[in-house]
């Protein structure tokens, strides 16, 4: 008998023809865009004059440079954004596929709003022009980034003829400390073995302490896979799963449903199935983590000091070492709990759902965030916002001094509208921290959302126990 | 697309590891729907002053004159990681890149490579450091020459590195073929493996 990674399972059900040398023309069942690479891959389409093979399969959504300010329109901050939009828009409904504008109540970040649908189902294969869409690998589907012109084949065709990646196994064993997040996980592991670690790899994530994650935890520990270098993140599907995607829109309904959970059952590595590559974590061990450097590689214990670049061994991450302290102006040796803040960002793809604006609104009830701190949340999805807002949630944050959005990409990247300013330090939810990422030369350090929360009320990058310790109390 | 034989050029070696794509092309110089327009926005934010301007940042190696005319790039393991966008590789193309060697790439990027006519070469890490320091001697005479038949990649006073490319790869970039054209021609299978898959996975067909 073969003993087979839940990788290969789905592969292997998705091979439409073998094209030699580990390559397959693979069969892709669902396909989203958004209005940043969507748009232009639309437009390919009808320049070359291809249809889309199955509209039905085709989903967009406004995310990456609409305004997520109140009553937002199609004008934008970013200029030239609206073009992006109207094209969007315009093409999608030409094409006949499945469009979330602005105002619609299910718009919303591409990777937040297909699980809200249930547009990735465990088993499928979907992509996006977004090299984001291995968050969706959390639900036992192969999800994975593309180009444009990726996105194109896959849209006419709908298939695409990808390299067969290695697999590799990352194994999280025993719980995590209380205060640590699926964030501080992937944080953690990217740390260990470098941006570069998992490249040619489709990587999936098990163990005790994966088991134990929220589905939204899931989501931010895959989202993260890209920055590790990985092709994909995936998790075998389990009852959580299964509760999550009942009843939801494009949920399998009636007969379908007791097939798709047939189907599901098998949808994990054999005991005996081999990966390429294994990595073991023990996941009591990992402390709430932080960037200080320009690739989410660069990550250390938020109680760490940044290293003394001149101690690193390897030539090329000791010059990266330097090049990027250089940039975040920050000192060897230092420790990050020192350095003050000037923004603090709650929302991406990565970090901005229920239950991340819950946990960060139980540190921020009561509290303010301190003087000269932009303080930005922004929910993952129109949904999320009302979800919030039906629980006071916004009331909160807003007490608190954070400006309360409507849902998109924001702040996660700039593309020339909004910026946290020149040189300012940012503690970020988000998934980058590369040069000029959130701005002109904007120091943008990594964590999750509850230190985001912290260090916006302590005015410095800070941890709970930071805060516990300034309030005296060890409740929170 | 523009088919790929042999090319001999002067080499660029930008060596620092994890170049990505935001670096390859800002997010604020994809200005329009448009996969042209970019070049200009190759590495804008180290190729010149400030943040949005476009004065010449001398320090930056390619405005050093004795670069001009590269068509190849040496760089560091995982060149073009983080995002998808294929503006990255639009960039280096208008800007008359034909050839990336690095050790390893960003896996989006690679593919969005091969779908331009842009050749992405692995070479072994110390392969592409010792082609670096070769070509820093004198980069207009240090030319390097790429063969895509025979897969090599070799200059006057250095040995022939061979690197691995997939047949299907090296096939498409020879003969400059549009993928999507290629698979279009296999719409049978396709039709036959939907049918086979709607018994198979009927719970996740959308009509």
């Amino acid at each position: 008998m073969v003993h087979l990674t839940l990788f290969e399972k789905l592969w292997n059900a998705h091979v439409v023809a073998d094209l030699g040398e580990g390559a397959a023309l693979l069969y892709i069942d669902r396909i989203f865009l958004h209005e940043r690479t969507g748009s232009i891959a639309l437009k390919g389409l009808v320049e070359k004059k291809r249809v889309i093979r199955h509209p039905e399969s085709v989903f967009c959504t406004i995310d990456h440079i609409v305004d997520t300010l109140p009553g937002r329109t199609d004008d934008t901050l970013v200029e030239g954004g609206k073009a992006f939009i109207q094209t969007t828009r315009a093409s999608a409904r030409a094409a006949g596929i499945t469009f979330y504008d602005i105002g619609d109540a299910r718009q919303g970040i591409v990777h937040v709003i297909s699980p809200e649908q249930a547009i990735v189902l465990p088993g499928l294969t979907l992509v996006c022009p977004d090299s984001h869409t291995c968050t969706q690998g959390a639900f036992g589907a192969l999800a994975w980034g593309v180009g444009s012109t990726e996105v194109e084949h896959a849209m006419s065709t709908n298939t695409l003829r990808v390299k067969k990646p290695k697999t590799m196994g990352v194994s999280f064993n025993g719980t995590l400390m209380a205060g640590v997040t699926a964030k501080d996980m992937i944080l953690h592991l990217i740390a260990a073995y470098t941006a570069a670690g998992a490249s040619g790899y489709a990587v999936e994530f098990y163990g005790d302490a994966v088991a134990d994650l929220t589905m939204e935890a899931r989501m931010t520990l895959c989202n993260m896979a890209v920055e590790f270098g990985a092709f994909t993140g995936i998790i075998a599907p389990d009852d959580k799963v299964i509760d999550y995607i009942k009843g939801r829109p494009y949920a399998p309904k009636g007969e379908n449903w007791q097939r798709a959970l047939e189907y599901w059952q098998n949808l994990k590595s054999d005991k005996k199935a081999l990966f390429d590559k294994k990595i073991t974590i023990e996941a009591s061990a990992i402390k709430p983590m932080i960037t200080w450097g320009t690739n989410p590689g660069q990550a250390i214990a938020i109680d760490g000091q940044v290293p003394f670049p001149a101690q690193i061994r390897d030539d090329h991450q000791r010059a990266a070492a330097e090049k990027a302290l250089a940039y975040m102006d920050i000192a060897p040796g230092t420790y990050l709990t020192e350095l003050t803040i000037g923004g603090a960002f709650i929302g991406s793809c990565t970090n901005s759902r229920l239950p991340d604006l819950r946990k960060a609104g139980k540190i921020l009830k009561g509290r303010k965030v301190a003087k000269g701190v932009r303080a930005i949340c922004v929910p993952g999805s129109s949904q999320i916002k009302r979800q919030a807002e039906a629980e006071g949630l916004d009331k909160i944050f807003i007490e608190a001094g954070f400006e309360w959005r409507e849902s998109g990409c924001s702040m996660c990247f700039y593309a020339g509208g909004e910026s946290f300013g020149f040189e300012e330090r940012v503690v970020t939810s988000t998934n980058r921290n590369f040069e000029s990422r959130q701005g002109p030369r904007t120091r943008s350090h990594l964590a999750s959302p509850e230190t985001v929360a912290v260090s916006a009320i302590m005015g410095r990058i800070a941890s709970l126990s930071d805060l516990n310790e300034e309030v005296g109390n060890g409740t929170l | 697309m523009e088919p790929f034989s042999t090319i001999k050029a002067v080499a660029i070696p930008l060596m620092q590891i994890n170049v990505d794509t935001d670096c390859i092309i800002p997010s604020r110089e994809m200005g329009k729907v448009s996969k042209t327009g970019l070049g200009e926005g190759l590495f804008a934010g180290w190729r010149y002053k400030g943040t949005s301007g476009r004065e010449i940042n001398s320090e930056f190696i390619l405005n050093d004159a004795k670069y001009k005319q590269a068509q190849i790039l040496l760089s560091g393991s995982n060149f073009g990681c983080g995002s998808s966008r294929e503006h990255a590789v639009w960039a280096m193309v208008e800007y008359g890149f034909k050839v990336i060697i690095a050790p390893s790439f960003g896996s989006i990027f690679y593919n969005n490579c091969i779908g331009n006519g842009l050749l992405p070469i692995i070479l072994a890490e110390k392969d592409v450091i010792s082609l670096a320091d070769w070509i820093v001697e004198d980069p207009q005479k240090n030319r390097l020459t790429i063969n895509l038949e025979k897969q090599t990649v070799s200059g006057p006073e250095v040995m022939a590195y061979y690197f691995e490319l997939a047949e299907q790869h090296k096939n498409m970039l020879q003969k400059g073929y549009d993928v999507i054209d290629l698979t279009l021609l296999r719409q049978d299978e396709i039709a036959a493996f939907e049918n086979q898959d709607m018994k198979n996975r009927l719970w996740a067909k959308l009509i």
